[in-house]
């Protein structure tokens, strides 16, 4: 799922200055899971802002909801009499979010209320670490299922590197070495010999780098 | 009360604090009137939400008073709460509002003088730093 942290409340508070009446929207999807843009999330948001805009003197009414998704826009039209009805939208879905009411409400000031940080995974209650990058070439069959594009900080095809000690990663010391936990797991698997194979350089033309990526499907369209 | 007494919200469990101020109430013991108490089942009933609103609302002080650690008659609700009790300080900090008017005790039913100690010290905490600058408002 999508991870997203919540920005700085005087970041957002410099966002919504100009603004006497928004609305702030929150995601039913991703976000909610992740404690940071739910129905709680939007209801604890709008009173900090309230209370922080009170002590300005300078009040400022707030609309929550939360929609099921922000990201598809049959969501977004039920709420099309609120969201006109306001100066600005405070949306605290994914970036994913905010753009699809940037698309679908063209006129409307949208601004972000959170970081959105990773696809992720949740490892423990409330505590998500990051498993995919979303680099459009799936390595996960010969790597045993242990991604090296999102956990390895060199984004190694052939490590370990020489930084690797005793597991763990020479650029974060909080993260283990993932190239010595491939190894581990390819090695309970018995298929080491994945790894006498040298990787060609990766075509990181299907990930972010050619710009906007599309996926159609056709056989669904209408 | 006069302008100048800090309105004191407290949730209290049902269990132990509550019980503790009928306690205190039995035994005749005065404490400062400025506390207004909420009854709940449980300290982990306390959502952040709750806490905040209480503020947003005028409140000059909030406590949350709960069984002692290990003794909840839910297990962990008091933990819980003592953990959104720390979140919350945080919010209130990023608003700012001093986090020590919010609070979280530990008490027992029995502790009926304890439960006026309570109320005694946070009047003494919050009546210093005067009304928030939503309570100044609201009164």
């Amino acid at each position: 799922m999508i991870v997203a942290d919540r920005k700085p409340l005087q970041e957002i508070l410099e966002y919504i200055k100009d603004y006497k009446k928004i609305m702030l929207m929150g995601c039913g999807g991703c976000v909610t899971v992740c404690f940071s843009g739910g129905a709680k999330a939007v209801e604890l948001l709008a009173s900090q802002i309230k209370m922080a805009r009170k002590e300005q003197g300078n009040d400022i009414e707030i609309i929550e909801c939360t929609p099921t998704r922000q990201c598809e826009y049959e969501f977004l039209e039920e709420l099309k009499k609120d969201v006109e009805s306001v100066e600005a939208v405070l949306s605290i879905a994914c970036g994913v979010g905010v753009q699809a009411m940037a698309v679908h409400f063209p006129e409307m000031h949208t601004v972000p209320g959170l970081n959105t940080k990773f696809m992720g995974y949740p490892v423990e209650h409330a505590l998500w670490e990051e498993k995919c990058a979303g680099c459009g070439d799936c390595v996960l069959e010969w790597t045993g299922g242990l991604c090296p594009i999102s956990r390895c900080a060199k984004k190694l095809l052939n490590g370990p590197c020489g930084g690797s000690a005793d597991g763990v990663c020479e650029v974060n010391k909080d993260n283990e070495c993932v190239w010595q936990l491939i190894y581990d797991r390819l090695k309970k698997l018995g298929k080491l010999e994945n790894l006498n194979q040298v990787r060609k350089p990766k075509d990181w033309r299907t990930s972010t780098n050619a710009g906007q990526r599309r996926i159609k499907f056709e056989e669904a369209m209408l | 009360m006069s302008e100048s007494e800090p309105k004191i919200v407290a949730f209290c469990c049902n269990y132990c604090a509550f019980a503790a101020a009928d306690l205190a109430g039995a035994m005749r013991i005065q404490y400062p009137p400025n506390v207004r108490i909420v009854r709940l089942p449980c300290t982990g009933k306390v959502d952040p939400l709750l806490l905040m609103k209480a503020f947003e609302q005028g409140a000059d002080g909030v406590f949350v008073a709960g069984c002692l650690e290990g003794e909840c008659h839910f297990l962990e609700g008091n933990l819980r709460a003592k953990k959104r009790v720390a979140y919350v300080k945080r919010l209130l900090e990023e608003v700012n509002i001093e986090p020590e008017r919010l609070e979280m005790f530990n008490l027992s039913s029995a502790d009926g003088p304890i439960f006026a100690e309570i109320v005694e010290e946070m009047t003494k905490r919050v009546k210093p730093l005067g009304p928030t600058y939503i309570g100044k408002k609201v009164k």
